[in-house]
């Protein structure tokens, strides 16, 4: 295995260091370090953070392969600077046995890009009636810790409960879609100025916190473990804020469009930008970030989903929801975050890294670049900018919001398992990064 | 203009400049033969993705009094369920030649995502598109209103001062939203009143005042009353208790017709539920517009066409 020596890189703190990768771990980290045999790589200027840790991830596979694969999305998550994903269940046929968790997991083991952890469904076929195998996919060689019905709402209560109570005792965590469906019948839209502008069907922010207000409640009550997916209201941000300070063991995730982006984008009827949650009002972005940064909101989750072309050229009503996310979210971070002085690069590491690799229970992933952790890591320039278009999409659709837009940032090199899967700003190959097995 | 997809884009000139176009459109309809030689070889097609044989028929009319070639093309369903995609349909008619589609559509912003799209080249007009807006109707709506307040003097004018009471399910109402905006762009003070849970949230905005009781907003004695029209089964979807309760809230009934001022105008987009939102003894009275609304109708929609199809400036 190939010894690597980055040199002269900006860790988290500050510090300006060289990292030696070497025999499956980071060998060392210090300055003025040299190795035999070791392939350099300048890093001067750059930052190197621990490889990004997604908790959500729509990879599509199986059912969905027109629009990404494991491996699409996989390579897709490298060129973010993404090291870990969670593979969501809601594919075709819906990830709710032993046979379809480890089936992705070996996906992602033979793509080798990142670390590809399945999510498995909280009740069967997503149906929210009954719950899925749980216990089997728990123990499965996929070892899933975390599920969930995303895409749509464990809406029962009992069921709910039942769900928090047996998934608790699987040390695992519940990853709850918030979004009442009474509330939501045909919902197009934050429901607000724009969408009774538009005449789109409002998706009011009460279905989103009714729900999360309900299942915190139920999270004390059973002891459990909830994770609340894409959070996007201030409302949210608010009940969160309070059963974490109850000591309810809570945590939130926010996307990176939800730091950035606001429901006046579907003022033309760009499909692009649907997706669910809406798009929120600018108080919601400003809670939200306001979350992010006092740690009421754990992480940062890209709710990457790709779909085709045609889905998102449709007319609104008739267009899917959804956006692609893993390329642009540090950028998006940094521009939304970081720029406006909210965090600094260790609250980043923290929300984009260390945290989810917590919350998902990911094993080698989420650790402070130091002597002795896994080798895995992420080159970025901070310095400069780039206009956002399609050659940076490296999975199979278009689907996203920043296309045309100017975003802050640029990763450099990904290192996965101490070999890079970026290099130079480029992909490594598919054949050479399979063949490390 | 090219399209017409909304009344919030336009601005005041612009919009005095089509109901002046639908003024010298409306005095050629006076005349023994109404047919004008405009639109000749042109082809407009009246795609309607949603049944609408009144706002078909009208704009069938005004086309061919243009002398355009029209086509009626009745498509099923959208895209993503079994139907035909907008997108599929409308290369169809851009490969048969549209020079202008009317478009008719239950999804909101149908009609501006296919004028942005670059699937065609033809002009939209705007014939409806979900719970959005119906810039026509709007235009008709003025239309009528400036010939009645102003008569032959209303060339030029706009609504300065007017004051219009809009009542019933705004929440689901192009018509409402259309006439919103046409209507403050031209002066006029609107008032919005219905029961709350067809009041949509988030119009705090909106240059209107909004209430819930419709006595006290014929109290004030309003130029006009534009009473819209209510699906029954918003009723089965828990908006309001019964046809009955609705009818004594916000229904335009004898009483309330009588305390209206004799100069009130009553307007109705059509078709009218007659005995639950309007009662005959209004419909049917001289302050009544409803059927001289389906007669400028024409007039406007000739307008419309003309002003995107000739290329003409309003």
């Amino acid at each position: 295995m190939t010894t690597y020596l980055i040199a002269g890189a900006t860790l988290a703190d500050g510090r300006t260091a060289d990292i030696v990768l070497d025999g499956g771990i980071v060998a060392e980290v210090g300055t003025g370090l040299s190795r035999a045999g070791a392939t350099r790589v300048d890093a001067a200027g750059l930052l190197a953070l621990p490889g990004l840790v997604d908790l959500h991830t729509h990879l599509r596979q199986p059912g969905g392969e027109g629009s990404e694969t494991v491996l699409s999305g996989s390579r897709a998550a490298a060129a973010g600077g993404y090291t870990a994903v969670s593979a969501m269940a809601n594919t075709d046929p819906v990830a709710d046995t032993a046979s379809a968790v480890e089936q992705v997991q070996a996906l992602g083991d033979a793509a080798g890009y990142v670390t590809v952890r399945p999510i498995g469904a909280v009740t069967r076929g997503l149906e929210g009636t009954q719950l899925a195998d749980l216990g089997a996919m728990a123990r499965s060689r996929a070892r899933v810790r975390m599920f969930s019905d995303d895409g749509l709402c464990v809406a029962d209560p009992l069921l709910m409960r039942r769900a928090l109570e047996y998934i608790g005792g699987l040390g695992g965590v519940l990853a709850q879609h918030a979004q009442e469906p009474r509330l939501t019948v045909g919902a197009q839209l934050n429901e607000g100025p724009v969408s009774a502008e538009l005449g789109l069907a409002g998706w009011p922010a009460v279905a989103e916190e009714s729900i999360i207000a309900r299942d915190v409640l139920l999270a004390q009550h059973t002891g459990a473990r909830l994770h609340v997916c894409h959070l996007s209201t201030a409302g949210a941000v608010e009940i969160v804020r309070w059963a974490k300070a109850r000591g309810i063991a809570v945590t939130a995730e926010v996307t990176p469009h939800h730091l950035l982006l606001t429901d006046r984008l579907a003022e033309g009827y760009d499909a692009r930008f649907k997706v669910n949650p809406p798009l929120r009002g600018d108080g919601d972005v400003a809670a939200v970030r306001a979350g992010l940064a006092d740690g009421t909101i754990d992480a940062v989750a890209t709710d990457h989903a790709p779909h085709p072309a045609d889905s998102k050229s449709a007319e609104w009503s008739a267009a899917a929801n959804g956006m692609v996310g893993l390329e642009s979210a540090l950028s998006v971070v940094h521009e939304a975050m970081v720029e406006t002085g909210l965090l600094d690069w260790a609250g980043v590491e923290r929300v984009m890294s260390l945290a989810p690799a917590r919350i998902g229970d990911i094993r080698g992933q989420g650790e402070p670049i130091a002597a002795g952790s896994s080798p895995e890591l992420v080159l970025y320039d901070p310095a400069v900018r780039r206009d956002f278009s399609e050659t940076q999409l490296h999975g199979r659709s278009r689907n996203s919001p920043y296309l045309g837009r100017s975003l802050p940032g640029r990763v450099i090199a990904t290192f996965h398992r101490g070999a890079p899967t970026v290099l130079d700003g480029a992909l490594l190959p598919v054949e050479e990064v399979a063949a490390r097995g | 203009m090219k399209h017409l997809l909304s009344t919030k884009e336009l601005d005041a000139a612009t919009a005095v400049g089509i109901l002046d176009v639908a003024d010298d459109m409306a005095a050629t309809q006076q005349r023994e033969v109404k047919k004008l030689p405009t639109l000749r070889g042109k082809t407009v097609v009246n795609l309607f993705f949603e049944d609408s044989t009144r706002t078909r028929i009208s704009f069938e009319a005004a086309a061919k009094r243009l002398s355009a070639d029209v086509i009626s093309f009745a498509a099923k369903g959208s895209s993503v369920s079994k139907g035909e995609s907008l997108q599929d349909t409308a290369q169809t008619l851009e490969a048969i030649g549209a020079d202008g589609i009317v478009l008719r559509h239950s999804s909101s912003g149908a009609p501006a995502v296919l004028a942005r799209s670059g699937w065609v080249s033809a002009s939209i007009v705007n014939a409806g598109d979900g719970t959005h807006e119906h810039p026509t109707q709007a235009l008709l709506d003025a239309f009528t209103l400036r010939r009645r307040l102003h008569g032959d003097a209303g060339r030029g004018r706009d609504l300065d001062g007017v004051s219009v009471l809009i009542v019933g399910d705004i929440l689901h109402s192009r018509v409402a939203r259309s006439n919103v905006w046409l209507l403050a762009t031209l002066g006029a003070h609107v008032t919005l009143v219905g029961p709350p849970t067809l009041l949509p949230h988030g119009i705090g905005d909106w240059p209107v005042t909004v209430g819930t009781d419709l006595d006290a907003g014929i109290a004030e004695g309003p130029d006009a009353v534009m009473m819209l029209r209510v699906q029954k089964e918003r009723m089965s979807d828990a908006f309001f208790p019964s046809a009955r309760e609705y009818a004594a809230g916000w229904g335009l009934n004898g009483a309330r017709f009588r305390a209206l001022p004799g100069r009130t105008l009553v307007m109705h987009p059509g078709p009218m539920n007659r005995g639950f939102e309007i009662a005959s003894e209004a419909a049917d009275s001289p302050q009544s517009t409803v059927r001289e609304q389906v007669a400028n109708g024409v007039a406007t929609r000739m307008a419309a066409l003309y002003l995107t199809l000739a290329g003409g400036a309003a």
